[in-house]
């Protein structure tokens, strides 16, 4: 996707080529230093677009879309989404696909809560709010989402059937399975900890890190990012590769962990609620200030797991054997075959790892209603492969990246949420949604086309 | 004038060939692709394996590489009997292949291909570095100007594409080589490049079966010459003891050269 998408949306195609190799030769001079910085100029395009719709929304939304609320609002927002579109890139790059993630996420959000509002206190007899229902209950939502994703991907790895039919069934099974726990009736409330994984504030229990675990967070990530920085420099030295120019690697370091130290200021200047303050103030015994209490709210749990999240399925797609075979498949699956490599089995983990993550997604999203409901994750496969087609994975396979999908789900949001801010009705919504997914695929193929 | 053992100085007095194919049978649904074939392969020997369009050249190759196992027969290593039911397998066994088609997965960078399904890891995770200094080494001995070692082999050019290839066959100490059309694709230079690399390979004690549709390649490649036909063994030759008239005859008419009538050799000629 390139960066100049909101434009293209108007063009039409005579002057779309026009455009296109204007800014083709207007970047001509920037690719000598893009080269320096060894950056993915598809993810600079994809930064480039959400730049300009987070700036177009905050001048008609009069500065409401860029406020501290508002991106919060948005990171949580992103974030069940983010979380599945990790694992999706890895399907739609071997060239596969599950249209039955929001059935799981249905199916396994539905029998999360059952687990600790119903089985555990009365069919068990052992009460409410016991002090580790909520981490046996994601356990189980996640152990159960990899047998049931792997189920399917058993199904088209060793059984032949086209992922496409294989998970078209699995999106009525998993959705009609859940109506037969309680004949559907909306299971509520659940597990006050269990809650705060949705980001929620349940009483003075405030589902996002605070203030000082914020910023020790970002801390830690930036000294990672610099960490990992000098030891891919040190390593390309020790072999004697070529490495980056020192102001490129530099400018990277500083830019990322900006990135990192800005999203938590954000967050911390995002207050708790007055009442939630007030209450929190009391028990903490904090005075309070004359100009009123300001108690940063800080990074939500959900950014925090999607954090997680996309570390181990970056590690898995990028470091390990793993990501490398399903790359692989994705490029060649005779190649990657006649290589040795386990085909069928790569599969069916890429399916597994797929169900576990929408066991994650299931319990941010039931712990954020504090229920679950039957329409839990309805066409939230859509979003999920619209995140990642528009983060640059392709349906060719053997391309797409985790950060990519990541972005591609905050574009999603950004535009859903900033049309929400501007009183733009559902339906127009998903227009104009509709033709962004198609026209940043378009303009990704012409790009691509143009490149190779 | 067939023969079973090759005339190479100093491993004539190594009787065990280094691979056999013995009594091979490959069907696929009702067409018998391969029947019956009987081959083998002494070190530092190369056997030129030809023969017409769906001749069973490839697919009795694809039996040793692991790709296809066959139907029935026998494939010994070293004078023992053994299994190759898939391409690890055939690995294992030091039995590497050139592809016709390559087989390299597009998407990745050369090292990568290089050490597909043979990674290098350091404790936990993948070693790209030592991966890539590995490849750049084999792959720089093959072709010295090769320099897009980070680029996807999509973007690569054929040459280059065939060197990965052939890299990725010879780092792991390959004992016996399956080269399928290794020329196929390539100019001139290259083809001189390659036919370097065979003749090296060979004096490095390397097995080579060499399937070719180019007569004058295997002829100059190659002590021996098996020739298929209809997924029959026409039969194995000495090139010194044959003319590429003769072997012309074999794939052509599928008759060995004691059986050509001198009119059907003229008739070759049109």
């Amino acid at each position: 996707m390139g960066a100049p998408v909101p434009n293209e949306a108007n063009a039409e195609g005579g002057s779309a080529r026009s455009l296109l190799t204007a800014v083709r030769s207007a970047l001509t001079p920037a690719a000598s230093v893009l080269r320096s910085l060894e950056i993915d100029t598809r993810m600079l395009g994809m930064l480039a677009a959400l730049i300009v719709i987070w700036v177009a929304f905050n001048v008609l939304s009069g500065g409401t879309f860029l406020s501290a609320r508002n991106l919060w609002n948005l990171s949580v927002q992103s974030a069940s989404i983010a979380i599945m579109a990790t694992g999706m890139v890895l399907i739609i790059v071997s060239r596969n696909i599950d249209l039955s993630v929001g059935s799981m996420l249905g199916f396994l959000g539905y029998t999360m809560a059952m687990f600790q509002a119903v089985w555990v206190p009365q069919s068990l007899g052992l009460g409410l709010e016991q002090p580790y229902t909520w981490v046996v209950t994601v356990v189980i939502g996640i152990v159960l989402g990899a047998a049931i994703g792997g189920l399917q991907g058993f199904v088209v790895a060793y059984g032949g059937v086209p992922s496409f039919i294989v998970t078209l069934g699995g999106l009525l099974v998993w959705r009609g399975l859940l109506f037969r726990y309680q004949q559907g009736q909306t299971i509520a409330p659940l597990d006050r900890t269990f809650q705060m994984l949705g980001g929620g504030t349940v009483g003075t229990n405030v589902g996002a890190l605070g203030e000082w675990p914020s910023w020790i967070l970002g801390a830690v990530l930036c000294l990672g990012i610099v960490g990992t920085l000098i030891a891919s420099r040190r390593r390309k030295r020790r072999y004697g590769f070529p490495v980056r120019p020192m102001w490129a690697e530099l400018l990277v370091g500083a830019v990322t962990c900006g990135v990192v130290l800005g999203t938590v200021w954000v967050a911390n200047s995002y207050p708790l609620p007055p009442a939630v303050a007030e209450q929190y103030a009391q028990e903490h015994g904090i005075p309070t200030p004359p100009g009123g209490l300001f108690i940063p709210t800080g990074v939500a749990f959900p950014v925090v797991i999607m954090l997680v999240v996309t570390l181990v399925v970056t590690f898995l797609a990028t470091r390990r054997r793993f990501g490398r075979y399903v790359y692989a498949i994705g490029g060649n699956p005779d190649a990657a075959a006649l290589a040795g490599i386990n085909v069928r089995r790569t599969i069916m983990l890429t399916f597994a790892l797929m169900g576990s993550l929408a066991a994650v997604s299931a319990a941010v999203q039931t712990a954020r209603l504090n229920a679950a409901v039957t329409s839990l994750g309805v066409q939230n496969e859509l979003d999920v492969i619209s995140a990642a087609v528009i983060g640059g994975t392709s349906f060719a396979g053997g391309i797409g990246t985790v950060p990519g999908a990541i972005l591609g789900a905050v574009v999603m949001q950004s535009l859903r949420s900033g049309m929400v801010l501007l009183l733009v009705d559902s339906p127009t919504q998903d227009i104009v949604v509709g033709i962004v997914l198609v026209a940043a695929v378009g303009l990704d193929a012409v790009f691509r086309r143009r490149v190779s | 004038m067939l023969t079973q053992a090759p005339e190479v100085p100093g491993v004539a007095a190594q009787r065990v060939p280094l691979v056999e194919l013995r009594n091979i049978h490959v069907a696929f649904g009702g067409v018998r692709a391969v029947a019956g074939v009987t081959l083998d392969l002494f070190p530092g020997e190369v056997v030129g394996v030809v023969g017409g369009n769906g001749a069973g050249k490839t697919t009795l190759m694809r039996t040793l590489s692991g790709a296809r196992p066959p139907d029935s027969g026998q494939i010994l290593v070293n004078g023992r009997p053994v299994t190759i039911g898939n391409p690890r397998d055939a690995k294992t066994f030091g039995i590497e292949t050139i592809y016709q088609t390559l087989a390299l997965a597009d998407n990745l960078d050369a090292p990568a291909n290089v050490f597909l399904g043979r990674e290098l890891q350091t404790a936990a995770t993948l070693d790209d570095s030592a991966m890539e200094s590995a490849a750049r080494k084999v792959i720089g001995r093959l072709n010295p100007n090769f320099k897009n070692f980070k680029t996807p082999v999509l973007r690569l050019s054929g040459g280059q594409r065939q060197a990965v290839a052939i890299a990725r066959a010879i780092h792991f100490n390959a004992r016996a080589l399956i080269m399928d059309e290794p020329t196929a694709a390539l100019g001139p230079a290259e083809t001189a490049q390659v036919h370097d690399l065979i003749r090296q390979l060979k004096s490095e004690g390397i097995g080579i079966f060499l399937v070719s549709h180019d007569i004058h390649d295997v002829f100059d490649l190659s002590e021996r010459i098996s020739v298929m036909y209809h997924g029959r063994l026409v039969g194995t030759v000495s090139k010194n003891d044959v003319t590429t008239d003769e072997v012309l005859g074999m794939i052509i008419l599928g008759k060995p050269p004691t059986k050509l009538t001198r009119q059907e050799l003229a008739e070759l000629h049109g």
